[in-house]
């Protein structure tokens, strides 16, 4: 049943053929089995979603306000606020912190009616690319138990992928929701940036970050970005615009369709197992009737650079909250208030997180402000300048979502520059803030690779229908 | 490319061992260096982007509104008085 897809569990619902509560048991005999390898999770909440799936089954059963989510299990990322539950972003600094207040998109979840399974597994502050830097544990690829799930969002797209979760929400700075789910084959949406809230979510790099889904198919990824997506008065930068019924856009037909193919992002860098597979997909892309070009987006370059001055100096500003005095870890050795800041700072961040801090305050301190922040600020409009260039003519446009599939655990562990290069193919769509989607398309030794399909600001519909179409003539997504 | 470790790491107000100055200068001298490659580009005409999407300033109307309860705020505080967070002394 838990390997079932939530469009069809819903039918199993409202059919009366199984019940929430079955259904969320079930999920949690699997979490029981499997949760000691994969370590997905950095909180259950059991009680909770037993009691969220009891009030489903009477929404069910008295068949009022019975939403695509009612019932349905999903996990949520542990850097989303959870009122009255631990939201710990996977650091020691926050390891004990208790979130006030629900972040809306978990409102919205809770509204839906679906079942909260628990909190998520990420790289600390969602700042990495592979999960190794939870300050709290190592979760692993369900695909491959010696390999990393991928990140930040490695636990949600762990959990989906090992059936411990049928949804599970992401988020995404540079990669954080689609690198996972290539990595575990699984689907994973990155929104244009405003068209979810971000109220709630612990920011990393606030010009950056959104919220999606990760799903096991395209249908479910959006039918959760449907519950998840709309103008929100409590985040200043989400946008009022109307949110289409993404279901509607879930059409097979491509023909005409206008596919570029990104020329920077199929060259030197990208393996040959990974090219292949995407090649492949470009002439299915080609079969299903799509109009394929070569597409050249230059200042992709220049990408890699320009992300890790931006994000880090974003991160090094947001972070200076953590500091001790109003919640979370504070360092018992203080003799005044500025040991305490460093001691507590010291002792609760982890090693990434400290580089980035580091490296953000130097990229904008005095004297090297222009030199680095301002220079990447403005090859950050080149890059947005380019997409925009590429998109005029085409529809969408794809690429591998990593140059690799997943590696193994400690390969780049020590060395953060190379692991910042593998987000060559994801980092330049954040930096424009267009959305994009990663479903699966591939196999190399039995490890998944995922394609990548980038569409203009606010057309989420054009790249769900793209990979909708993909996915109904190929059957990457049910390989497990 | 060498970074002043010990004046950026008080500008962040960031505690460091002696071996994490040694790691993290070594590993950020590679990523500025890696950085160069902004140099290249002629940007001296191209202006900064800040937000990819296009932002204006919010305003909502000066009205009063409940806030969220005080009690699980400050029950997350190291150190809490009487709803005050309690910080070391700051002046002699």
């Amino acid at each position: 049943m838990i390997d079932k897809t939530a469009h069809e569990l819903h039918d199993l619902l409202i059919k009366k053929k199984i019940s929430s509560v079955e259904l969320a048991e079930k999920v949690f005999l699997r979490i029981e089995s499997v949760e000691p390898q994969i370590k997905a999770y950095i909180t259950l909440t059991k009680d909770e979603a037993i009691k969220q799936a009891e009030a489903a089954d009477k929404r069910l059963k008295e068949n009022k306000n019975v939403t695509l989510l009612t019932g349905i299990p999903i996990a949520v990322k542990d850097n989303m606020c959870t009122k009255g539950i631990l939201t710990t972003c996977a650091s020691k600094i926050l390891a004990n912190y208790i979130a006030p207040y629900d972040a809306t998109v978990v409102t919205k979840l809770k509204e839906a009616g679906s079942v909260i399974i628990g909190k998520t597994n990420l790289d600390e502050f969602a700042m990495g690319s592979s999960t190794e830097n939870s300050g709290l544990q190592i979760t692993k690829n369900p695909r491959d138990l010696e390999r990393v799930p991928g990140g930040s969002s490695g636990g949600s797209a762990a959990a989906v992928a090992a059936n411990e979760a049928i949804l599970a929400t992401g988020s995404d700075t540079g990669g954080s929701i689609r690198q996972p789910a290539s990595f575990c084959g699984i689907v994973g949406l990155k929104p244009t940036y405003g068209r979810v809230s971000r109220y709630g979510l612990v920011a990393f790099a606030s010009s950056l970050d959104q919220i999606g889904p990760l799903a096991k198919d395209v249908t479910d990824a959006a039918i959760l970005l449907q519950v998840m997506a709309g103008y929100d008065p409590k985040d200043s930068t989400s946008v009022n615009v109307p949110v289409p019924d993404y279901q509607k856009s879930l059409t097979t037909n491509i023909k005409g369709l206008k596919v570029g193919v990104i020329k920077e992002l199929m060259g030197e860098g990208i393996s040959a197992d990974v090219k292949s597979a995407i090649k492949s997909a470009i002439k299915k892309y080609e079969e299903l009737g799509a109009v394929i070009s070569e597409v050249s987006l230059p200042s992709f370059e220049y990408a890699v650079s320009t992300y890790y001055l931006i994000a880090p100096a974003e991160a090094s500003s947001n972070l200076a909250r953590f500091d001790g005095v109003k919640y979370g870890h504070r360092s018992q050795e203080a003799k005044d208030l500025i040991t305490m800041y460093y001691n507590t700072r010291r002792e609760g961040f982890g090693a990434e997180v400290k580089r980035r801090i580091i490296l953000g305050t130097y990229a904008l301190s005095a004297g090297y402000y222009d030199a680095y922040y301002l220079k990447a600020l403005k090859v950050r409009t080149l890059i947005k300048q380019d997409f925009e260039k590429a998109l005029s003519n085409c529809d969408v446009l794809v690429s591998p979502t990593s140059p690799t599939v997943a590696f193994k655990i400690g390969e780049k562990a020590n060395d953060p520059l190379s692991m910042y290069l593998s987000d060559i193919a994801t980092i330049p769509v954040n930096l424009a803030g267009i959305p994009a989607i990663s479903i699966p398309c591939g196999n190399a030794n039995n490890l998944p690779i995922g394609l990548q399909i980038m569409g203009k600001a606010f057309d989420e519909e054009t790249i769900l229908k793209a990979a909708y179409a993909f996915e109904q003539n190929t059957d990457w997504h049910l390989k497990k | 490319m060498e970074i002043n470790i010990e004046h950026v790491a008080h500008l962040a107000r960031l505690g460091l061992s002696d071996e994490e100055k040694k790691t993290f200068s070594k590993q950020l001298g590679n990523i500025l260096q890696y950085a160069e490659n902004l140099n290249k580009l002629d940007i001296s005409d191209i202006s900064p982007t800040s937000h990819a999407i296009l932002m204006e300033n919010v305003m909502r109307d000066d009205k009063v509104e409940k806030c969220q309860d005080i009690e699980s705020i400050m029950k997350n505080g190291p150190e809490i008085e009487e709803n005050m967070f309690k910080v070391p002394r700051i002046m002699e």
